[in-house]
């Protein structure tokens, strides 16, 4: 190849407008300067005018008496003493407990939905399919308001409540169940609960290190079921049963005592599991067709049988392909549960971006702080999912 | 969704709006040829639009004086419905030029929500509906109830404050519009249902079996409702403020819809300075001489909007009460026009 010399040593010569490295750190510094400026001066103009309206602004509102009531709260709540910042955390709360039992019973039933899609029986197969191709295409919202109000209303009043055997109502305000409470003697239950965790632990690595240097198997399931469940039952049993319940009661208008479920609340937990739950079906059937044939006709030459060749060479290589579709769609699970505003569920949004935002008038700072929220529930979430994929994420070598 | 675009236009207009005074409203209606009115779109009798989109009301037979007093003609008006959430946002957006949505008067509200009310035109209180077969006499009785109510209103926190005041609990189920909470009412999630007392007697009328309900006779607030406009333009306030005058002063001097061409004639000098036939008190205004007599001929006075929206001529059949003339023992007074 012909080269020039002089040519090759001719950078030196070139001004330091022309260097392309020192043009783009001179765009970027000056693009980045810009965009500062403009959120710079739309803050302050924005500032400028609040103050020009005599719109209250600044988070003062923040220790004020809030003053309204809330239906459902996980902290303790009372309109004439709490605040606006403890009704953004009562509404926070609710998000996250919707939220969270969305995600959970919506990774169950998807998985469920999506195995059930791939199964050899074809009645079951084409329920599954039936599933996801009816409820993914249906708006979100016209479930939530069906289970609402097709579903729940309907339920029957409640002077008429279905009477649940054990003490528990149902009817359309609700499902009534009788509370646990723990008497003393229950520290035990715990404390056996505790020692069954550290035990099966213990055991899990003792096998693994036998069947590393023997190759025999031992029975982990069935002891670390044993120890965790069975043994805390067991004492429970000894200790003759340290647990009083709270029955429900019906009074002059409502039912009091008992752990209360709100219609509202299993509304949008049912509507929220069963729609995310269609597309997480479709995303686990993906990630179980990405596997090759080939892997499991290679496991069963080498004498695997089905259920080890699923769960030890076909699941690992799906959950590669699973994790990150599944990551969006808990996300968006959490997002949607925003929807709780249009069935009356007090979720973040309902409490703090619907009656604190009017009662204070602070549209700007209240939208801000949800939309900041959702922003860092989504981020972790994001990144708790990212750690996981990072460790069954395939290794090269 | 709603809501975070009116929010999205406020942080916009706040944002980025040049700092220019909005002392310009007058200005921008009439260069539009239209009044933009935030109304309520499903309350009986204050703001409600019926199958062919006409929209009657007693708020919304407000917002056709104004418009009337401004172009003389009364349909020049483009109704904007609200839920009780979203109103101030969308008056301090810009997005509509006056709020008439039976929003009660408070102090916050006229302080740091960046409005001002500019009178009353309807003098309410809160009350409860509940259904007969809960035998129940009276609010004070309703210890332990579930509530239903609309979220984003005074009728939210007085709520809260009568249980309170009372000692009785309160389980309260709210929701963003009026609708769903008296749906929810109706099948039975709530024992009672809360709003303003002329709130209850139309929504009741909406219900299945209107007679077996009934609206207890307490009023545990005091709901002064009125119309409102943003801060920052004085001429614009002191139009909406003098057009709900007009209306009063009309129904006290006995000028009717049908008879503002005697008025144009009479002698009386109060009649000859409302109608403009003396003093330029509409130029004042930034109006022309004759937008009282406009407001009348085209909507009528105080009292034939009240009894045609929620009075005797309405299904509603709401007693004028406080909300009669101070000559006939209500509160409704205005200052004279001179």
């Amino acid at each position: 190849m012909a080269i020039d010399l002089p040519a090759a040593s001719r950078p030196a010569h070139v001004p330091f407008y022309n260097n392309p490295k020192v043009r783009s750190v001179v765009y970027q510094i000056a693009l980045c300067a810009v965009v500062f400026g403009l959120v710079y001066g739309a803050i302050n103009n924005a500032i400028e005018n609040l103050q020009r309206a005599r719109i209250a602004s600044g988070f003062g509102f923040w220790n004020n008496t809030a003053g309204f009531d809330i239906s459902q709260t996980l902290i303790e709540y009372t309109s004439q003493a709490s605040t606006y910042g403890r009704a953004f955390w009562v509404g926070l709360l609710n998000t996250l407990l919707v939220a969270g039992l969305g995600v959970v019973f919506a990774t169950i039933l998807g998985f469920v939905i999506g195995i059930a899609r791939l199964s050899k029986n074809w009645l079951l197969a084409k329920v599954a399919s039936g599933y996801v191709e009816l409820i993914r295409n249906i708006p979100l919202l016209l479930q939530l308001l069906f289970w609402y109000n097709a579903v729940l209303k309907t339920l029957p009043d409640i002077r008429d409540s279905i009477i649940i055997s054990g003490g528990g109502f149902l009817n359309n305000r609700g499902l009534f169940l009788p509370q646990p409470v723990f008497t003393s003697g229950f520290g035990m239950v715990e404390i056996a609960f505790i020692l069954g965790i550290v035990a099966a632990t213990a055991f899990c690595i003792w096998a693994r290190k036998r069947q590393m240097e023997t190759g025999q198997q031992a029975p982990v399931f069935l002891v670390a079921f044993g120890l965790v469940i069975a043994l805390p039952l067991a004492v429970c049993a000894l200790a003759g049963f340290p647990v009083d319940f709270i029955f429900p009661e019906k009074a002059r208008f409502n039912i009091n005592g008992g752990i209360e479920v709100l219609p509202e609340f299993a509304a949008l937990l049912v509507g929220l599991v069963i729609y995310t739950a269609a597309f997480i079906a479709e995303v686990v059937r993906a990630g179980i067709l990405a596997v090759s044939r080939g892997q499991t006709e290679a496991a069963y030459s080498l004498g695997l049988r089905p259920r080890p060749t699923l769960r030890l060479v076909v699941v690992p290589q799906a959950m590669r392909v699973i994790i990150p579709p599944l990551t969006s769609q808990y996300l968006n699970l959490t997002k949607n549960s925003s929807l709780a505003v249009a069935v009356g569920y007090p979720d973040l949004v309902q409490v703090f971006t619907g009656t604190v935002l009017n009662q204070t008038g602070q549209a700007v700072e209240v939208v801000a702080v949800t939309m900041a929220v959702y922003l860092t529930i989504s981020l972790l979430t994001s990144l708790a999912m990212n750690i996981y994929n990072t460790r069954i994420a395939l290794v090269e070598r | 969704m709603k809501r975070v675009v009116t929010t999205l236009a406020l942080a916009a207009a706040l944002g980025l709006a040049a700092s220019a005074a909005s002392a310009q409203t007058l200005n921008t209606v009439k260069t539009r040829g239209i009044l933009n009115c935030g109304a309520n779109g499903t309350l009986a009798g204050f703001g409600l639009p019926d199958a062919q989109g006409n929209w009657t009301g007693l708020d919304v037979d407000f917002c056709r004086a104004l418009a009337a007093a401004i172009f003389n003609d009364p349909k020049k008006v483009k109704f904007v419905p609200l839920s009780a959430k979203d109103r101030f946002t969308a008056l301090q957006s810009g997005e509509v030029d006056v709020l008439a949505r039976n929003t009660t008067w408070t102090s916050s509200r006229d302080t740091s929500l960046g409005l001002n009310f500019t009178g009353v035109n309807y003098y309410d209180g809160q009350g409860f509906m509940v259904r007969k077969a809960l035998k129940v006499n009276s609010a004070l009785e309703l210890n332990d109830a579930s509530v239903c109510v609309q979220q984003g209103t005074t009728t939210e926190l007085n709520l809260a404050d009568y249980f309170r005041a009372n000692k009785m609990k309160l389980k309260s189920v709210t929701f963003a519009t009026a609708n769903e909470a008296l749906k929810a009412y109706e099948a039975g999630r709530c024992d009672a249902y809360t709003t303003d007392a002329s709130g209850l007697f139309a929504e009741r009328l909406r219900l299945a079996n209107a007679s077996d309900n009934i609206v207890l006779p307490e009023v545990i607030s005091k709901e002064p409702l009125g119309p409102s406009v943003r801060h920052g333009d004085d001429q614009w306030f002191d139009i909406v403020k003098w057009v709900h005058y007009a209306m009063i002063n009309a129904e006290e001097l006995g000028i009717t819809s049908k008879t503002t061409d005697e008025a144009l004639k009479s002698s009386n000098p109060d009649i000859r300075r409302f109608v403009g036939t003396e003093g330029n008190y509409g130029e004042q205004l930034g109006l022309t001489k004759e937008w009282a007599v406009h407001i009348v001929k085209h909507v009528g006075n105080y009292g034939e909007v009240f009894e045609r929206n929620v009075g005797q001529g309405s299904p509603l059949k709401i007693t004028r009460g406080l909300n009669n003339l101070w000559t006939k023992g209500g509160l409704q007074y205005a200052p004279p026009i001179r």
